[in-house]
């Protein structure tokens, strides 16, 4: 519905590459990584002494201008050791990693593409892995395999393999659920083929980001591998640094401080890299922090509170009046997108107004802005929604909750999406109740089984005690409606409220809201692109077109005798009156240039 | 409809599908059962139903992406129930399909060039035949011609349909199954990719199996309709018969149930079913 | 409900015995000798036999494996190869402080993360900054260098807590507190930090639900929406990040034992490990792999619970 209104124009030169050279995150933290492993492999040469030369003069030496950063507890140049120490880190973290690729990769390709019993099995054994903890299972390998690193580092990567074996397959299995992977089926595009054109590209990023955190896990363990004095003793290392520094700290302090800080650096940077990538692949970089927001919001209120309050004009008696709405949406580059541009109708209990259009024209936006449900991003509203005394656009959060579903009640789209799944459907109805009436919850639940009964649910009693999933489509949506109206609200909102569901289903859920509208007194206002549901339900229709009203007028007047050139094109593009397996539209058919 | 009497073009014969559970020995699900279907050259057969009737899996599996458990597809002659990737690879040049949602049927990282040429290319179609081809792909469905190096986000609902519609006209197929290939657009959009189709068919005489849950578009595009209800074929005839003198319950229920847009007709229809 | 149980409990059972075995394997058929290395490098051929005998190992390890699974069955874990203790009497003294510190760590990480997570979705711009950074510098620092880091400071220089030691709960305490508080701390932090960031990304996953719309459409508060909803859908995904970091936090606890020198499995195995002592090693890798499955099994059900979906599956 939002997104509609802001869909940024892409070229392809924006390429990821070129992306990711334009986040700071990744920049930063790749130049660091850079820099790490250049003093790794320059070690021997930027060195300024052996890292296992022993000066018993240098014993916990301060820093001075042959040791920049001091000796250790055994007169070791703490620098050289720090530099070549870079190499064991960065060879662990290699090792690691290619061997939890090399096992996890292929396997997650298969068991994703394939599924069945090889799934089944390499499923098992990543649980069992996962469930082995680390630093244990390394001390058993040391035990049977000796003190070297590579065998440590090797078992590591078996270790860490499940993670790049559950993020394979999980992207296999969703890439594959495309419907793009299935015309490439139907094209004849091999299975290998398909593999590597359309899969093996989407799963490699998030491979890359997962390494470059494993990396580092390694780095770590390995840290702690050497810090434990489990480990090769002669190498250096920057966890026997710490070691080191442990045994010695109450001599020389900033000991500790080196090898830290060289671990820290180092896989900062490369979970840095990794997190920047995501989001650079993920394009969640660009999304607008909330406190922005807040403060173009702060800005536009301001605006509004200078611009001239617009008086009401017409039709004071309605209950529900909406004069001159106006909506904006911040962009990304600090524009502003207008979605609703001066919206004005009014809708009277027993009555019931459409609002019509196709998508992107602003009609959902209406709405969610006289419930108060706009998403942050609306940073301006602009105008006056009245029912009846009250200035909706001026009451704060809790003066709108207690009108919500007392006075004021919504009917959303997707019934399903629209309940919480984690409670059963007597738990949400209660507590709608109970927010808005000091009822027991004895009380409130008899209510919601009458309300269940109202809405024609068969078995109310056992619908209360299910969960959203254990329904269907429909009588998820009855149960909306129920909630909807378990308050005696004056003005009922329905947006697109059968598109979800079959045309069976959606003539019930009509028949229904129309019984509850003039049973209750109901202003009903549906929100919808189906004309058919219009010419069922409405009293009135307001038609909507790229944020205005162009054409507000009673249901059989407006079919009758459009009048608006785009509320013709719109009844002109149903089919129930052109002749079979004709052309609808007029002239040249097959240009899209103003497709929405 | 002229009446032929030599062998349709695609013809489903007593076709089963069924989807094993998950989980161990929890037996299978019988999406369609026993459903027969012809489809002449040159005509459309309107396949209608609500969700879960199994009318998508119909498609899927003439399609060789769903399990067939009995029964036959023979397409222009040849048996292809069980076809392997290889006998697919040679049906494709026929046998195509247009998906219902047009963001999750282009793969979002290729460019418009690189998914029109694919189907191409695997068929061995020389470079620059296949770029020759994808200009006059892109007149016949109305994009502009500098589409080509561009990605799929940048177009709106109904131009990546009618990118679809191009991939699956590549290499002018005799059939293309067209699932609820129009009904994630806006009504006016819809109008004129039908009319796209409609004007294709007209020029190359391909056959289309259409899949939609919209009785409207049904009535408006096929020759012949098929009504599913629950796995299985509830009725069949001509289109307009159909659609406007069911004889079937469910059909009629159907029917009845689908909102017109005049109001008037609408209200009539509301007042008949509800007598008060 | 049952059935779920039954299978989780069978899975976790599976899991015990092939890591049991696996484990087994590796460590008396991986080709180097464990006598050689227990008895040092001046052992003569004939002194590494007779222990070997004397130790059973000379038999084929089949038959050794097999008798090793038939003591266990019996509580038996066999005896220390250095100290003949028996090894399941000196796991049960050492595996409380252990899991007192894992446990305790798990509680603080989960109700601190949690905290700090909500904060980051909820208030954004600096606050959720501010938790980047600390994520990033939680996962970049090793525990164990923020553990001497925390003991030369807290303990040593200003000597607020014992730089080594441990009491027990029943013996007093506030001194159990004070001497599990550093490494604690130590250990909680990494973790704190990953729930943090999985609640703040699951809270605002879940704040965009459709389903929380619905719910302000029906004038419920905020505070409401944001504990019994919100949180309520994003705690699934927070448990399955708790029961991965919790084995990653039991082996984090046994660098932080060595550091603060508590009594608890993680000496036993740096030394156990260091001398080859295989009995004591692989009666570890066996309480480890229980406490790990139980654990998960405790958050499985809870998880359960929790997803009203997981539970009918």
């Amino acid at each position: 519905m939002t997104g509609s209104t802001a869909a940024p124009v892409r070229t392809p030169s924006d390429h990821v590459v070129r992306r990711a050279l334009r986040n700071p995150t990744v920049v930063v933290s790749g130049l660091v990584l850079l820099l790490v492993v250049a003093a790794a492999v320059l070690a021997p040469l930027l060195a300024p002494h052996s890292p296992t030369e022993a000066v018993l003069d240098d014993v916990l030496a301060p820093p001075s201008a042959d040791h920049p950063l001091g000796g250790d507890s055994a007169g070791r140049d703490v620098l050289s050791r720090l530099l070549w120490g870079a190499r064991t880190s960065l060879l662990a973290g290699l090792i690691a990693i290619v061997t939890a690729v090399v096992v996890g990769v292929p396997a997650g390709l298969v068991a994703g593409y394939r599924s069945g019993r090889f799934d089944a099995v390499a499923g098992w054994v990543a649980s069992v892995l996962l469930a082995v903890p680390g630093i244990v299972a390394l001390l058993v390998v040391v035990s049977a395999f000796g003190t070297a690193m590579p065998p440590s580092m090797i078992a590591l990567g078996v270790l860490l393999s499940p993670a790049f074996f559950r993020l394979t397959r999980s992207t296999v299995v969703n890439v594959r659920a495309e419907l793009y992977v299935d015309a490439a089926r139907v094209a004849g595009i091999s299975p290998v083929s398909i593999v590597f054109r359309h899969i093996l590209s989407v799963v490699a990023t998030p491979i890359i980001i997962q390494a470059s955190l494993s990396a580092g896990v390694a780095i770590i363990v390995q840290a702690g591998l050497a810090f434990l004095g489990i480990g090769d003793s002669l190498a250096p290392s920057w966890g026997a640094m710490v070691n080191d520094a442990y045994r010695s700290n109450i001599e020389a302090p900033l000991l500790t401080l080196w090898p830290g800080l060289a671990i820290g650096i180092t896989v900062a940077a490369l979970a840095l890299l990794g997190s920047g990538l995501s989001d650079v692949v993920n394009r969640t970089d660009a999304v607008q922090s909330p406190r922005r927001s807040r403060r173009l919001a702060a800005e536009a209120a301001a605006e509004v509170a200078a611009a001239p309050k617009v008086e009401a004009r017409t039709s004071d008696e309605a209950t529900l009046v909406v004069e001159d709405l106006h909506v904006q949406y911040s962009r990304q580059d600090g524009t502003r997108a207008e979605v609703v541009k001066g919206v004005s109708f009014h809708v009277d209990r027993g009555e019931c107004l459409g609002i019509v259009g196709e998508s992107g024209s602003g009609k959902s936006q209406t709405a969610f802005s006289v419930l108060g449900l706009l998403p942050p991003e609306a940073v301006r509203v602009a105008g006056a929604i009245r029912l009846r005394e009250l200035d909706l656009l001026s009451l704060g959060e809790r003066s709108l909750n207690h009108i919500r579903s007392s006075r004021l009640a919504y009917v959303p789209q997707d019934p399903m999406s629209n309940l919480d799944p984690a409670y059963t459907i007597g738990a949400q109805m209660v507590e709608t109740i109970r927010a808005h009436e000091r009822l027991s919850r004895r009380a409130a639940t008899q209510r919601a089984r009458a309300l269940l009964e109202r809405v024609l649910i068969v078995d109310p009693d056992k619908a209360l005690g299910s969960y959203p999933h254990e329904i269907s489509g429909g009588m998820a949506q009855r149960v909306l409606i129920a909630m909807a109206i378990s308050c005696s609200p004056d003005v009922l909102i329905a947006d697109e409220p059968t598109t979800a569901l079959d045309v069976t289903v959606q003539q019930e859920v009509l028949d229904l809201l129309r019984e509850l509208q003039r049973d209750l007194d109901l202003a009903l206002v549906i929100v919808t692109h189906n004309l058919g549901v219009v010419a069922d339900i409405c009293d009135r229709v307001a038609v909507m077109k790229d944020g205005r009203l162009v054409e507000t007028r009673d249901v059989f007047d407006l079919s009758a005798a459009p009048q608006h050139p785009y509320t013709r094109e719109l009844l002109g593009s149903t089919l129930s009156n052109v002749a079979p397996r004709t052309r609808i539209g007029q002239g040249s058919p097959s240009t899209a240039t103003t497709e929405a | 409809m002229p009446v032929t009497t030599k062998a349709p073009l695609l013809e489903v014969h007593e076709l089963r599908v069924e989807y094993p559970r998950a989980g161990f020995r929890r037996g299978s699900f019988v999406a369609i059962d026993s459903m027969s279907v012809r489809v002449p050259a040159g005509t459309t057969l309107g396949v209608v139903g609500e969700s879960g009737s199994g009318k998508s899996t119909l498609g899927r599996a003439i399609l060789g992406l769903a399990p067939i458990t009995h029964g036959g597809v023979i397409f222009d002659g040849r048996e292809i129930t069980h076809a392997d990737a290889r006998t697919r690879r040679a049906l494709s040049a026929d046998l195509q399909v247009v998906f219902q949602d047009p963001y999750s049927s282009l793969n979002p990282a290729m460019t418009i060039e690189a998914i029109l040429a694919e189907p191409l290319v695997a068929a061995g179609t020389s470079r620059a035949a296949a770029r020759a081809r994808l200009t006059e792909l892109l007149d016949i469905v109305g994009l502009p011609a500098d589409s080509l190096a561009r990605l799929p986000r940048e177009f709106s609902g109904g131009q990546r349909q009618r990118i679809a519609i191009a991939r699956a006209m590549a290499r002018e197929p005799k059939l293309v199954v067209c699932d609820e290939a129009v009904s994630a657009l806006d009504l006016s959009t819809q109008a004129r990719v039908l009319d796209l189709l409609l004007d294709i068919q007209a020029q190359t005489g391909v056959a289309y199996l259409f899949i939609t849950h919209d009785l409207d578009v049904v009535r408006h595009v096929s020759d012949e309709v098929v009504v599913v209800n629950r796995g299985a074929i509830v009725e069949r005839g001509p289109a307009a018969q159909v659609v406007t003198n069911p004889t079937d319950p469910y059909t009629r229920r159907l029917v009845e149930a689908s909102p017109i847009a005049d109001p008037v007709a609408q209200r009539a229809r509301r007042a008949a079913r509800h007598p008060t | 409900m049952l059935l779920f149980l039954t299978r989780k409990v069978g899975a976790a059972l599976s899991l015990v015995v092939v890591v049991a075995s696996i484990t087994f394997f590796m460590l008396y058929a991986s080709g180097s000798d464990p006598v050689a290395n227990l008895l040092g490098q001046s052992a003569t051929a004939a002194q590494i036999e007779t222990r070997r005998a004397e130790l059973g190992l000379d038999r084929p390890v089949l038959t050794q494996f097999l008798e090793w699974w038939g003591h266990l069955l019996r509580g038996d874990l066999g005896t220390s190869w250095t100290n003949r203790q028996p090894v399941m009497a000196t796991l049960l003294t050492r595996v409380p402080v252990t899991l007192s510190l894992a446990i305790a760590a798990t509680v603080v990480a989960a109700v601190v993360g949690t905290a700090l997570g909500t904060l980051a979705a909820r208030f954004r711009g600096v606050v959720d900054v501010v938790l980047q950074l600390v994520v990033v510098v939680g996962f970049a620092l090793p525990a164990f260098w923020f553990a001497v880091l925390l003991s030369q400071t807290f303990a040593i220089r200003l000597g607020w807590f014992p730089a080594v030691g441990y009491t027990p709960l029943v013996e007093s305490p506030a001194a159990w507190l004070s001497s599990i508080t550093l490494p604690v701390v130590a250990l909680a932090a990494g973790v704190t930090a990953s729930i943090a960031q999985q609640v703040r990304n699951s809270v605002i996953e879940v704040e965009r639900r459709d389903f929380v719309r619905a719910l302000r459409s029906r004038g419920i508060g905020p505070g409401r929406i944001l504990v019994a909803h919100t949180l309520r859908n994003a705690a699934p995904a927070a448990l399955t990040v708790l029961s991965l970091q919790f084995i990653g936090l039991l082996g984090g606890a046994i660098i932080i034992e060595n550091i603060y020198a508590l009594p608890g499995i993680g000496a036993l195995a740096i030394s156990a490990t260091n001398v080859g002592d295989v009995p004591v090693v692989m009666g570890i890798v066996l309480v480890t792999v229980v406490i790990v499955v139980v654990v998960n099994l405790v958050l499985d059900l809870l998880q359960g619970l929790l997803n009203p979906k997981a539970r009918t599956r």
